[in-house]
């Protein structure tokens, strides 16, 4: 079933300590669906963030109204993207679900969710539509050399171990097919960067549908986070799992 | 059958007919130029490899995006967001 005016989306935010971001996130997503006509609503999943996220999102759900946004906390179990995400889905009203970072990372420009996910959607009616830095225009902002040397290098890794039919495994900026959505959790078990890897390689053994579409990463985190030894090692020890799994 | 599976498989295949070619008693040998072509073949092979990444990975980081026009757009759009959000009555 392709999209049309029946559709909702919803947005599934998983956040900590974005009291800065949020609202800004909000704004924009909020301006985007309206200007598209798009229904929607954005579901906020916090980390019990101690800088007063929770609070600034509520101020949100007052000016939105509480149809458009929903905030749930997630407290007793540890939260990683998986958690969020099947705890989002619970409250998920829509029929196409995005996941993207609170951070300003994904790039939300007001033609991009119409032209963009919406339209790639309707285009091929994909289950799933993959946000890309690696092809088309798509791109990042404010990494240097060795950050994108890092990023086309584990990625082509990626690719020949994998061969997974989407250019961007890590990426999790994306737009999917709620049904889909739930049948890929279930089966999915890995954590961090992997398990965005795990969910396109597991979304091609069932037969789902992949488009792929041109998004910015505007990184302006990076100055603070390097990439460490740590995340790399553990990337590589979650990418050959799946090589051996899969 | 897990993608491990199939690379171990298609290397013991492709191994085996390797081996058996270079260690074919001289009786059932291949004439000799066959032999000198095929004996070294997976070292070649694995540099070309090797030579493929590297060029692959380099022309994809020479290409890689700089989205200039998106952190600007971005910028722009903080400004705005925040100067509406405050109308509406959000306490930052």
């Amino acid at each position: 079933m392709a999209a049309g005016s029946a559709d909702k989306f919803s947005v599934l935010l998983p956040t900590y300590n974005e009291r800065e971001n949020l609202p800004l996130v909000v704004w924009l997503l909020a301006r985007t669906f309206q200007e598209s006509g798009i229904n929607f609503e954005i579901i906020i999943i916090d980390d019990g963030s101690p800088d007063g996220t929770q609070e600034v999102a509520e101020q949100l759900e007052k000016i939105y109204g509480s149809d458009k946004i929903v905030m749930r906390e997630i407290i007793s179990v540890p939260f990683s993207s998986g958690t969020a995400y099947i705890h989002g889905m619970k409250h998920a009203s829509g029929n196409f679900i995005v996941i993207m970072d609170a951070d300003l990372s994904h790039h939300v420009s007001p033609s991009f969710m119409y032209s963009g996910f919406n339209l790639k959607q309707k285009e091929g009616n994909f289950d799933i539509v993959s946000g890309t830095r690696y092809k088309g225009n798509g791109g990042v902002y404010g990494w240097d050399l060795k950050r994108k040397l890092i990023s086309r290098g584990a990625n082509f890794l990626t690719q020949v171990l994998l061969r997974p039919g989407a250019s961007d495994l890590t990426g999790s900026f994306r737009l999917y097919r709620k049904e889909v959505l739930q049948k890929l959790m279930e089966k999915c078990v890995s954590k961090g960067y992997v398990f965005q890897m795990e969910m396109i390689v597991r979304a091609r053994q069932l037969g789902y549908t992949i488009g792929e579409v041109p998004i910015s990463f505007v990184d302006r985190v990076y100055g603070e986070s390097k990439l460490g030894g740590n995340e790399i090692v553990s990337f590589l020890k979650g990418l050959l799992t799946l090589f051996a799994t899969t | 059958m897990t993608r491990l599976g199939r690379c171990v498989l298609g290397l013991v295949l492709l191994g085996s007919a390797w081996a058996a070619v270079a260690l074919a008693p001289p009786g059932l040998r291949l004439p000799e130029p066959y032999r000198q072509v095929l004996l070294p073949l997976p070292l070649y092979l694995l540099v070309a490899f090797g030579c493929y990444s590297l060029a692959t990975v380099g022309y994809r980081l020479a290409t890689f995006n700089d989205c200039r026009e998106a952190a600007a757009e971005l910028q722009e759009h903080i400004r705005t967001a925040r100067d509406d959000l405050r109308r509406r009555g959000l306490r930052f």
